[in-house]
């Protein structure tokens, strides 16, 4: 069954010629690949969109990244795992709704904040019970907290908005460091994404990470806690998530139950576009972060040049396509091209020793 | 050990078939609508008027279609997000149409929707075949692309109930026997399905396919084909439900449909569908789909404040999938006592 | 070919100079083989030898780049599972491939279901014709349970039952006995006799020897994906196959060792999980080899499993130098001083994209941690040191394992496990599907590692290694340990008597 997998070293050698062995590159890898295009998009964007190339524009690009910024990180981390957490965007609404309700009843705004993190904590440790613990399918329960959640921030709320922040914190949100443009609050963003991407390449529970998205039987003979991991990285999603609800909630002045509907399938779109395999056990945060950053500045570029919205919706369906149709592709090419030097090679053999 | 063991299996007997009705994966989700509607029945006697009936069928159509599809796909191991936008585009399709050529016969105009729906299914079905990608990301990708269509044709337009011929809108008025005539077409094309699924050679296929994609392939089932076709009638009953869609509400936009997608994959996982293939029915889906949109209705007869019926259905929800996997961690517990050794 | 002569019945199905390649890799160079109505045909050769390529191709898996193929003399282009089925060629494959939510019944008849008049699927004709073939293979099934959760031997069954549904002229069957016991294999060798004489062609593939002169009418070998002969078994031995297999003269196997057992390292006492073994009682002192032998399903396995926490005992205690181990826990076993070597190394010994370097240093991932990060050179480092000890033959440190071969990824599973410097060392099928060269390697290791003082618990399917290897040899039968037996006690008679249980024993 698994004779292909292994070499036949003796014949191997008259091919050898043929088809030269490769190995992995980091410049030549698909994170690379993702760093390479949105390069090469920004590069475009500034030389022939007008207004591209300034300070607003990093600063608006960025404000508008953050969110799906800061739940891709942990969503890497699960997806890496093979499993997945559709109900992120819901518990950045609830969070939202938690956070306003908290505010309006009086309490002080930190308190409130602290709260609406608290709520995403919880509903982490929900998600990760159920999918680490009682090992239920994380596509099926996620559907499911993902109305859940979404209907306890209904429940909080109901169809009021709260929008009487305070202006120094809701002006934090927005504020921006110095004349650069960049806003004040990629500081933390940027922390949050430097500390996922140590966890997940630099310690031994992101190793593990990867071996339990390869195979589960492998990681638990090595002794990896598949549970405990999958647990803590559903409250980290829950936790990061409830963050991003604040930042929106502070950012756009509104608490609202819908806040945020319908992210996770951006942030999921954006994942998978920088690299990561649904199937787990393959992705990095650098090929991920190119990924947001694509999507976040063809968006507002095409939004500096006019073009509606619509076609932005259409480009993200058509990128994420693609990027999971080109391995496909240039496989398919790769073979081709195999038989072909192939059948040139056996030809060349016949005809070298007749009969 | 193993023919001591298989020596002391029971044929099939009266207890036996009481205990496969009770297996069924259908029941649990049958129990908890039963029980629902009668429990909101006694509360709310309205419930069960011919008119509350009228409107508990009318509101689940759309959702036992879209289930009734999504499960032939999940079936195969597979999923398709894009159905919400599969919709969206039929129903508008379905408005312009209207508006072009009011006398356009209704038969006709399904015909044409049912096709423009197969073609958008098929569409998956090609890329997730030919690609061998997981569908899950392909649907993704597609819910985007049809969506953003549909934002481009539509613009800021809609169409309204008065730019449709009023026949067509009479399909969600009248009724045969009490039922509305879309909900009697659903239903006709689900009990279709439900016996192409469980008679047909090319039915079960597509549950060894979702049991064991590989041993599928090593058995030298046409794969491929099988799931192409899966997601092309998928396609297509999301075509449908769009021009029905356009019969039963007033307004049909940019917007139609979307965000349904994971209503439809939540309806067919509480109808006892597995998510990861090999098992479930289109009964059980389309009765996870009326399930689902009693429950909004019964939460109103019972005034029950409405911003609970959503995280109702979440509880729900997940309900089932614990009751799935308590039920089969009970059966592998039953085997290794029944069949492993006394010990 | 030379053995044609020896000619019999007509040619049936022939394969010449098939060659087979994915990308760089050749897995077969010159498939070449002829097999005749009514007749078995055994194929031997290493793993490695091309034989599964060979199957996938007759089972039109694959399609090879070249050669020529016939069936009755007309040629075969597969391009699917089911043009091969269609011309009558059946395969039962080592690894059953069943359809676990689907019933028996279902999985004997997909695609070909019996219909009712309305051309619906007639599912009680289906369970009765399920139900006449496993009378007429004499063995009690329910066609309609789940095929979730049947033994391997049950699913064996089963695929062989669609076989012969299928009236197939050529039956191929790629190490169908590897998981049966005895009776089981002699139950499978009347079937496949009576298919022979009732005029079927049968390729027959084992690494088991005995079954292959117990059963085959000639023999055909391969190696390195090479055709190398053909001979008649009345003609040839053991020797001459495996030197054939081999390519070379195969020197004694088992490594000498005088043995001079510590103090008791690993204590298991009372040890049972319900429903699979129970009363599991011994211990490995520092320096012995301690084999686990018996049937596949007698719970070996499972006994392993759960004195390294894989799965949790219902009963009973694990110590390891008088510390008792947390049940149902790999880490406090791993931090005890334990080690796995797992039978399945594809899915449990190795992540198989990950590298050799990330695979050897999985099991010392927090060692490698300086303030919580991975010091990527250290563990590049201590990897390299391993690989080379154990003398894995890699190109780089940065190769995935899943292009190794079987016995260099043991190797890197080895290598894996002695970098943790365990005390206590099991391992389940330490030679399964690893050539004869290396296998001799992994055996003089093994004893090496007992010779520094490790506690070795091994776990053996193969008679001869149980007997080569062990100070000690425990057999198991149906969950228990049925004999605990020194190594001058243990004989073949001895360890078989003692793993069918006395009721076989007995007759």
């Amino acid at each position: 069954m698994s004779e292909h997998a292994t070499v036949a070293v003796d014949t191997t050698a008259p091919l050898a010629d043929v088809v030269p062995v490769r190995g992995p590159r980091w410049y030549a890898g698909r994170d690379a690949t993702m760093v390479y295009i949105l390069l090469a998009f920004l590069a475009y964007a500034a030389l022939s969109i007008p207004r591209f190339a300034s300070p607003v524009t990093t600063g608006f690009l960025l404000l508008d990244v953050v969110p799906t910024l800061l739940i891709a990180m942990p969503m890497t981390l699960i997806i890496v795992t093979g499993e997945i957490d559709l109900s992120v965007a819901s518990i950045a609404g609830l969070s939202s709704a938690v956070l306003g309700v908290a505010w309006a009843s009086g309490t002080g705004i930190w308190v409130s904040i602290f709260l609406a993190l608290g709520a995403g904590l919880l509903a982490g440790i929900f998600n990760g019970v159920l999918v680490a613990y009682v090992g239920l399918p994380s596509l099926a329960v996620t559907i499911g907290t993902l109305a859940l959640f979404r209907g306890l921030a209904l429940v909080v709320i109901g169809d009021n908005a709260v929008a009487n922040f305070p202006n120094e914190i809701t002006a934090l949100a927005s504020a921006k460091l110095g004349t650069s443009g960049i806003p004040l609050v990629i500081l933390p963003v940027v922390f949050v994404v430097l500390v996922f991407g140590l966890v997940l390449h630099h310690t031994a529970f992101g190793r593990g990470l990867y071996a339990m998205g390869y195979s589960k039987d492998a990681a638990h003979f090595v002794g990896i806690n598949v549970g405990n991991s999958k647990f803590w990285l559903y409250v980290a999603s829950g936790l990061v998530s409830a963050a991003a609800g604040v930042f929106w909630t502070l950012r756009y002045t509104s608490a609202r139950s819908d806040n945020a509907s319908g992210l996770e399938l951006t942030v999921i779109a954006a994942v998978l576009l920088g690299g990561v395999s649904i199937f787990g056990g393959k992705g990095s945060i650098p090929g991920v972060l190119a990924g947001v950053l694509l999507i976040g500045s063809l968006n507002y570029a095409l939004r500096l040049g006019r073009v509606s919205d619509v076609v932005l919706v259409t480009v993200t369906g058509l990128l994420l396509i693609a990027s999971v149709i080109a391995p496909s592709v240039s496989a398919a090419v790769g073979r081709w091209r195999h038989s072909q030097r192939l059948r040139r090679h056996l030809a060349r053999d016949q005809g070298a020793e007749p009969g | 050990m193993s023919t001591q063991a298989t020596q002391t299996r029971p044929g099939p007997s009266g207890a036996s078939r009481l205990g496969a009705l009770l297996r069924l994966r259908e029941l649990p989700v049958t129990v908890a609508l039963v029980a629902l509607v009668i429990v909101t029945a006694a509360v709310n006697p309205l419930f069960l008027s011919p008119q509350g009936m009228k409107d508990l069928m009318l509101n689940a159509t759309i959702m036992m279609l879209l289930a009734a599809g999504q499960t032939m796909v999940i079936v195969t191991r597979n999923i398709d997000l894009s159905v919400g936008s599969i919709l969206g585009l039929v129903a508008f399709g379905t408005g312009s149409i209207f508006a072009a050529v009011p006398t356009m016969p209704i038969w006709l105009v399904l015909l044409v929707g049912v096709g423009f729906g197969a073609l958008l299914g098929s569409l998956n079905g090609l890329l997730t075949v030919w690609a061998k990608v997981p569908s899950l990301v392909i649907t993704l990708g597609t819910l985007y692309v049809f969506r953003g269509v549909n934002n481009g044709w539509a613009g800021p337009r809609q169409f309204f109930a008065g730019d449709r011929p009023e026949a067509f809108g009479n399909l969600s008025v009248d009724t045969l026997l009490g039922v509305p005539i879309i909900t009697v077409l659903a239903l006709a094309v689900v009990i279709v399905l439900a016996v192409y699924l469980a008679g047909a050679r090319s039915g079960r296929d597509l549950y060894a396919i979702g049991s064991d994609p590989e041993a599928a392939r090593l058995f030298g089932i046409n794969t491929s084909t099988r799931v192409f076709t899966a997601f092309l009638v998928n396609g297509a009953l999301a075509g449908l439900a769009g021009v029905l869609y356009a019969s039963r509400f007033n307004a049909v936009g940019a917007t139609t449909g979307s965000g349904l997608e994971l209503d439809v994959v939540a309806a067919a996982v509480v109808g006892g569908v597995a998510i990861f293939g090999g098992s479930g029915t289109v009964i059980g889906a389309a009765i996870g789909a009326i399930l689902l949109n009693t429950i909004t209705s019964s939460l109103t007869a019972l005034r029950v404040d409405k911003f609970w019926q959503q995280a109702i259905v979440g509880v729900l929800i997940i309900t089932a999938i614990l009751i799935d996997r308590l039920a089969s961690l009970r059966h592998a517990k039953h085997l290794r006592e029944r069949e492993g050794r006394n010990v | 070919m030379e053995a044609s002569a020896a000619a019999q019945g007509p040619v049936l199905l022939a394969v010449h100079g098939a060659l087979k390649t994915f990308g760089p890799v050749v897995a077969l160079a010159d498939g070449t083989i002829e097999l005749r109505a009514g007749e078995i045909l055994a194929l031997c050769g290493e793993n490695g030898a091309g034989k599964s390529t060979l199957v996938k191709i007759l089972a039109g898996v694959h399609a090879p780049d070249a050669g020529t193929f016939t069936m009755d003399g007309a040629p075969c282009a597969f391009r699917s599972v089911a043009d091969s089925k269609a011309t009558g060629i059946s395969v039962i494959y080592q690894e059953p491939t069943l359809f676990p939510d689907l019933s028996v019944a279902e999985n004997i008849f997909i695609g070909r279901q019996p219909k009712n008049r309305l051309g619906l699927i007639d599912h009680a004709q289906m369970r009765r014709d399920a139900a006449s073939l496993f009378t007429r293979l004499g063995v009690p099934m329910n066609p309609g349970r789940r095929a979730e959760g049947l033994s391997i031997a049950d699913q064996q069954l089963i695929e062989i039952a669609k076989a012969i549904s299928l009236d197939a002229k050529v039956l191929v069957m790629d190490e169908p006995t590897a998981a049966l016991s005895g009776a089981e294999v002699e139950r499978l060798f009347k079937v496949a006799r009576a298919l022979r004489d009732a005029g079927a062609a049968i390729l027959f593939i084992s690494h088991r020897f005995d079954e292959v002169f117990a059963l085959a009418d000639r023999i055909t070998v391969m190696r390195d994906g090479r055709y190398i002969s053909t001979h008649r078994t009345t003609e040839t031995s053991v020797a001459a196959i495996v030197h054939e297999m081999v390519g070379r003269d195969v020197d004694a196997l088992f490594p000498a060792r005088n043995a001079e057992p510590g103090p008791i390292v690993l204590q298991v006492s009372g040890l049972g999980r319900r429903g699979v073994f129970r009363d599991i009682d011994f211990c490995v002192r520092a320096g012995e080899i301690v084999a686990l032998a018996g049937l596949v399903g007698a719970g070996r396995t499972e006994v392993a499993r759960a004195i390294f926490g894989i799965d949790k005992s219902t009963s009973g205690t694990v110590s390891v130098n008088g510390h008792e181990l947390a049940p149902g826990n790999p880490q406090s076993a791993i931090a005890a001083g334990i080690g796995f070597v797992p039978e399945d190394r594809r899915k449990q010994g190795l992540v198989m994209d990950l590298s050799v370097a990330r695979n050897t240093a999985l099991t010392l991932r927090r060692r490698f941690s300086r303030f919580g990060l991975i010091d990527f050179r250290a563990e590049k480092r201590t990897a390299a040191t391993w690989a080379r000890t154990l003398q894995v033959k890699i190109s780089s440190m940065d190769q995935a394992v899943a292009t190794l071969s079987g016995g260099n990824q043991q190797k890197v599973v080895l290598a894996k496990w002695l970098a943790t410097e365990p005390k206590v060392l099991i391992i389940d099928e330490p030679t399964r599907g690893i050539d004869v060269g290396t296998k001799a390697e992994v055996h003089r290791l093994i004893a090496e590692l007992a010779g520094h003082g490790m506690a070795i618990l091994m776990i053996s399917s193969e008679l001869p290694e149980v007997l080569g290897m062990a100070d000690r040899v425990l057999v198991m039968h149906e969950g228990l340990i049925s004999a605990a037996l020194e190594r001058s006690e243990a004989t073949p008679e001895s360890v078989m008597h003692a793993a069918t249980g006395s009721k076989e024993a007995a007759t």
